[in-house]
């Protein structure tokens, strides 16, 4: 339809582009989407009827959150090389942040392993289960979707399908894996450190 | 990309010699903002006349003491609906609707920033209402009997849990409601967008008509609000389906922290959908006063501090759960201090009449009554914010009556007057004046019948959602009474109809400026095109048709 | 307008609410109150109500001035009228002046607040467990280790003798809500937490109240009736309830077939096989006058209807029906009757 096209041209000069303050509104939806479940494991911390408790089973993810991180500083990397149309630096920069968002993903599937075989606790074990699982698997669903998305991207740049003007529309995605490591370490200082 | 600078010759004719499937299929695949507006108004009528009937049968209940017209669960179910229809299903969309129809009209653009996103969002919501209304014929499964939701619309665990609530219908509740505020979350996304970026030449944000300034406060407060209901809905579908613990009070859980979360929804919600009346009045009171409005930067300022001030009044509808001193006084006085900026609001209005030449014509109507109506209920809810009186008022039907005073008379009443001001600029026809003033005197008749009555109800004892109430209470006059009072509101509705109708009948040409107003949507044609302005307009002042209509003493001047 | 017309003629329903015989139900209005703390917020309200009528009649005199002084006149030149744009003395004067009222209406409020809800008890207070279950009441009185149902009698509290009640509420199921507009406000009934609320009552009768939380099918049965007696017809009203359950000899037979059924399940009858904790305690079932949580009289016609079909008077009821032949259902209600 042409009307979706008609806005792009001929806005009004700006200093937000409709892209990131669209970009911008949903992280701030996100962010109070995940306060909730933030609010909702800090008030139930230590209210558990029985075992087991965060203090004896959680160990502090060091090397997923270090992989998270660094995946953050790659992205960035390669959205500056695309503004320089160094396609295929950006693309290598790329395909190393869906490496080590891939990484943690594992690293987090070993944890959950560990936690439901070795020590048994389920979402429905107790509040604790409850509020770790659907907090952790809601941050770890984001980190998928973006991953899902940064694959697509990488895709279409082996292809030979993204350049210099598409710059924006990665970097808005770029802002979305930021947030997406800010929420972590909000994720981690409430779990593994206020937590225990 | 050609047609977007001119109609292309022929396309009207060919538009109308059109089959009716095409039609169909414009309005289906549409994304043009205009369109999805009208989808979303019209969508919201349409389940505005069925939550009506909802009402309607719980007062022909209600109306006699021991009534059995209604079985409880019936009963329960209605309540539950109507509830949750006229919150999510009504108000959300109309609100929405109104705010993609003229958002892009009165900031001089040509679409939303996401017309895509803005068609998606619609049909979100469609089928969230659509599966809400499912779960009569489905939630038993397709072979039972169906059952709608019957735990209240605001589900209280654990009451809503699956050891109270058993079967599906809580589910249909919890799904259809969290589809729909995709919908609402992706529209507020796409009005932030576009009254940020995509503004004409010289109008800055403090040239801004307010109805857009209001509608990116509340755009805000959706963006803020709604994620902690889709979070807690996503909660109580864990409790329900995969044996979480959230609201299990058996394993330790807090029945009570639903409650926060949900009306830390439930609150700014209301100014969500409160605020918007408050635009279609600042818009419609100054041009039927024939003067500017009183005010612009204090009526920005206020409803941005009623932004800011909703989200820590939640708790003062949860008084009576116990919670301590402290925090009684503190939601307590919280809650008072929004009547601050409220009151700024309604002084700015009365001042704004002050001096005009007020032309009462149907929207004027509807503007007036809703000054008093809602002095009424602002009042009423400083009676709720007072802590011990709440402890006697919550839960009664004095909040019943408070919250119809906030949502008919306040809101419903501005959104009648919504729709006979911009209906002549959304089809370039005239609604019957006649049609309007009934509309108007019936519905106001029997908006008072039922609703002022409500208050004594509550004072007297009575508390809501009870489907049938003993004959010695001494309710029984005031039940009568506001059972009557439907008779009027929905003869009332029943001339809005017609008057809708009968324009599409009679067709009286509007013009482009039938009320000599002054913002940008007036200076196009009704209906507007598809490129809604031939020319990207450039404004100079809050009122660029004031300006150009009196040359000798533009606005700019003085602002 | 009507605002002021309504608040009189609440006054009036209250006066006449008040002078009400006794024994006949009362309507439950906040503005009868024969209750400390519902004096209290009666007080408090009527203060609130005066403030807020004030505000209105000015504010709505203003609206009515201007849209009667300013309206458009068949005459009118076509002229527009002269714009005025803002004023911020006339604006900053109409936000100073709802602060103050707000300030002071906050003072007053947190004033109010701390006096009901109050930690300290004074000697002699009586302790009630209030358990609310969907959908009737279970009262318990820990001093007397007595357990009754749907009609909570407590004493009156005199000057010289104060006898105020302080209830425990908790809950078995969802949330409920305890409200007896005339004794106090309400004050809601949550499981996994204890609540509590105070009645310090100044005038015998009964007075009615109920549920005011939504809490499923028949949250509109379940009704709530306080008897507020002298000391004197309290203490006699606690012994009879302390005694085991009447045995009447010529009823063993009746008696023997109650043991018999899934009744003892759910029920207690002290003395008697029958010790279930899920359904109100039957002791002294004739002592209440209502069946049902409220539903209806309590006589041996409605006993009836009730134990072969719970679902008639109070469709959705979690008394399942027994199945019981007509025969018996007449038995075990002549057991029931001689309850005392």
């Amino acid at each position: 339809m042409s009307q979706a096209v008609v806005s792009a041209q001929d806005t009004a000069p700006r200093d937000w582009t409709r892209g990131q303050v669209g970009m911008l509104s949903l992280i701030l939806a996100e962010t109070s989407f995940f306060g909730v479940f933030l609010v909702a494991y800090l008030f139930y911390i230590g209210r558990s009827l029985n075992g087991p408790y965060p203090e004896d089973v959680l160990e502090l993810p060091l090397l997923a959150t270090g992989c998270l991180l660094a995946s953050s500083a790659t992205i960035g990397l390669a959205v500056r090389e695309l503004a320089r149309e160094r396609v295929a630096r950006f693309a290598a920069g790329l395909f190393a942040t869906v490496v080590l968002g891939g990484a943690f993903l594992v690293l987090t599937a070993l944890e959950w392993q560990r936690l439901i075989v070795d020590h048994g606790l389920t979402l429905s074990t107790n509040l604790f289960g409850t509020t770790y699982y659907s907090l952790v698997g809601f941050h770890a669903a984001h980190v998928c979707i973006g991953l899902l998305l940064m694959i697509g991207v990488l895709a279409l740049a082996v292809r030979g399908h993204v350049h210099r003007q598409h710059t924006e529309r990665v970097d808005l995605l770029s802002w979305y894996w930021h947030f997406v490591d800010v929420v972590w370490l909000a994720v981690l200082s409430v779990v593994y450190v206020v937590g225990v | 990309m050609a047609a977007i600078d001119g109609p292309a010759p022929g396309v009207a004719e060919r538009a109308r010699s059109r089959g009716w499937t095409e039609t169909l299929h414009d309005w289906v695949a549409t994304v043009d903002h205009k369109k999805l507006g009208l989808l979303y108004i019209g969508a919201g009528i349409v389940f505005f006349l069925i939550g009506g009937l909802e009402a309607a049968a719980m007062r022909w209940q209600l109306a006699f003491p021991d009534n059995d017209a209604l079985a409880p669960d019936t009963f329960n179910r209605l309540f539950t609906m109507h509830g949750t229809t006229m919150v999510f299903l009504v108000g959300m969309p109309i609100i929405t609707g109104f705010g993609n129809y003229l958002i892009p009209l009165m900031i001089g653009a040509r679409d939303m920033a996401f017309p895509r996103l803005n068609a998606w969002g619609f049909w979100m919501f469609a089928f969230g209402g659509l599966l809400l209304y499912f779960s009569y014929f489905g939630s038993t499964g397709l072979y039972g009997a169906g059952s709608a939701p019957d735990v209240g619309w605001f589900a209280y665990a654990p009451l809503a849990g699956k050891a109270f609530s058993r079967g599906n219908a809580t589910d249909y509740w919890i799904l259809g409601i969290l589809i729909s505020g995709f919908g609402s979350l992706s529209g507020a996304i796409n009005m932030i967008a576009t009254a940020f970026t995509m503004r004409c030449k010289g109008m800055t944000l403090g040239r801004m008509p307010l109805l857009v300034w209001m509608m990116v406060v509340v755009s805000f407060l959706i963006l803020i609000a709604m994620p902690p209901l889709t979070a807690a809905q996503v909660m109580l579908l864990f409790d329900r389906f995969l044996g979480a613990r959230f609201f299990d009070t058996q394993a330790g859980g807090d029945a009570v922290l639903w409650q926060h979360f949900f009306w830390f929804f439930g609150h700014p919600e209301v100014y969500i959908l409160m605020i918007p009346g408050f635009a279609y009045v600042s818009e419609i009171i100054p041009v039927f006063s024939r003067k500017v409005i009183f005010g612009y930067a204090a009526m920005v300022a206020a409803t941005v501090a009623i932004g800011f001030l909703s989200f820590g009044v939640w708790a003062h509808h949860m008084f009576a759960v116990g919670m301590g001193k402290g925090l009684n006084i503190w939601f307590g006085a919280i809650t008072m201090v929004v009547a601050v900026p409220t009151g700024i609001k309604l002084f700015n209005w009365i001042a704004t009449l002050y001096g005009g030449k007020i032309r009462f014509r149907v929207p004027m109507l509807f503007c007036s009554a809703f000054l008093m109506q809602f002095l009424l209920a602002g009042l009423t809810g400083i009676m709720l914010a007072s802590v011990p009186f709440d402890w006697q008022l919550s839960d009664s039907y004095f909040v019943v009556a408070h919250f119809h005073y906030v949502l008919i008379g306040g809101l419903l009443f501005t959104i009648f007057a919504a729709v006979y001001y911009w209906f002549p600029k959304m089809t370039g026809l005239m609604l019957s004046e006649t049609l309007g003033r009934w509309h108007f005197w019936l519905f106001l008749l029997g908006f008072h019948l039922t609703f002022t009555t409500m208050h004594v109800q509550g004072l007297l004892g009575m508390p809501r959602r009870i489907y049938t109430y003993p004959a010695d209470r001494g309710w029984e006059i005031w039940n009568l009474v506001s059972s009557l009072g439907v008779v009027f509101q929905a003869a009332g509705v029943v001339c809005f109809i017609a008057a809708i109708a009968l324009a599409f009948r009679r067709r009286v040409p509007a013009g482009d400026d039938p009320w000599d107003a002054w913002t940008l949507e007036w200076s196009t044609s009704s209906p507007p095109p598809a490129y809604n302005f031939a020319e990207r307009p450039e404004v100079r002042s809050r009122r660029p048709l004031w300006d150009q209509k009196h040359p000798d003493d533009p606005d700019w001047k003085y602002e | 307008m009507t605002r002021l017309g309504c608040a009189l003629a609440l006054l009036l329903v209250g006066i006449a609410a008040r002078a009400a015989e006794p024994g006949a139900v009362q309507t439950p209005s906040i503005f009868a109150p024969v209750s400390a703390p519902s004096e209290a917020i009666a007080d408090y309200a009527a203060l609130v109500i005066g403030i807020c009528g004030a505000i209105f009649a000015v504010v709505v005199a203003l609206i009515v001035v201007a849209m009667v002084r300013f309206r458009a006149r068949a005459d009118d030149d076509g002229r527009e009228p002269p714009q005025v744009y803002a004023s911020n003395q006339i604006e900053l004067a109409w936000t100073v002046l709802p602060i103050l009222i707000v300030f002071v209406l906050g003072l007053v409020t947190a004033r109010t607040i701390l006096a009901l809800q109050k930690d300290e008890r004074p000697e002699g207070w009586l302790e009630v467990t209030a358990i609310g279950h969907q959908w009737w009441w279970e009262f318990h009185y820990p001093e007397y280790d007595i357990t009754t149902a749907n009609e909570l009698h407590i004493p009156l509290s005199q000057a010289e003798a104060r006898r105020p009640t302080f209830l425990n509420l908790q809950s078995q199921d969802v949330i409920h809500s305890f409200w007896v507009p005339q004794l106090s406000g309400k004050t809601d009934v949550v499981p996994n937490r204890t609540n509590h609320m105070w009645m310090e009552p100044t005038q015998p009768g009964l007075y009615v109240g109920q549920c005011a939380e939504y809490c499923g099918t028949q949250h509109a049965n379940m009704l709530l009736r306080v008897v507020v007696e002298t000391r004197d017809e309290f203490e006699r009203w606690v012994e009879r309830q302390q005694r085991p359950a009447v045995a009447d000899a010529s009823l063993a037979d009746e008696r023997a077939l109650f043991e018999r059924t899934a009744c003892i399940n759910c029920h207690q009858v002290r003395g008697t096989l029958a010790d279930g904790r899920f359904g109100p305690d039957l002791t002294h079932l004739m002592s209440r006058a209502t069946l049902g949580s409220g539903v209806a009289l309590n006589n041996r016609a409605n006993l009836i209807d009730w134990i072969a079909h719970p679902d008639h008077l109070k469709p959705g009821a979690r008394m399942p029906a027994m199945q019981l032949s007509p025969a018996q259902v007449e038995r075990v209600a002549d057991y029931l009757v001689s309850l005392e």
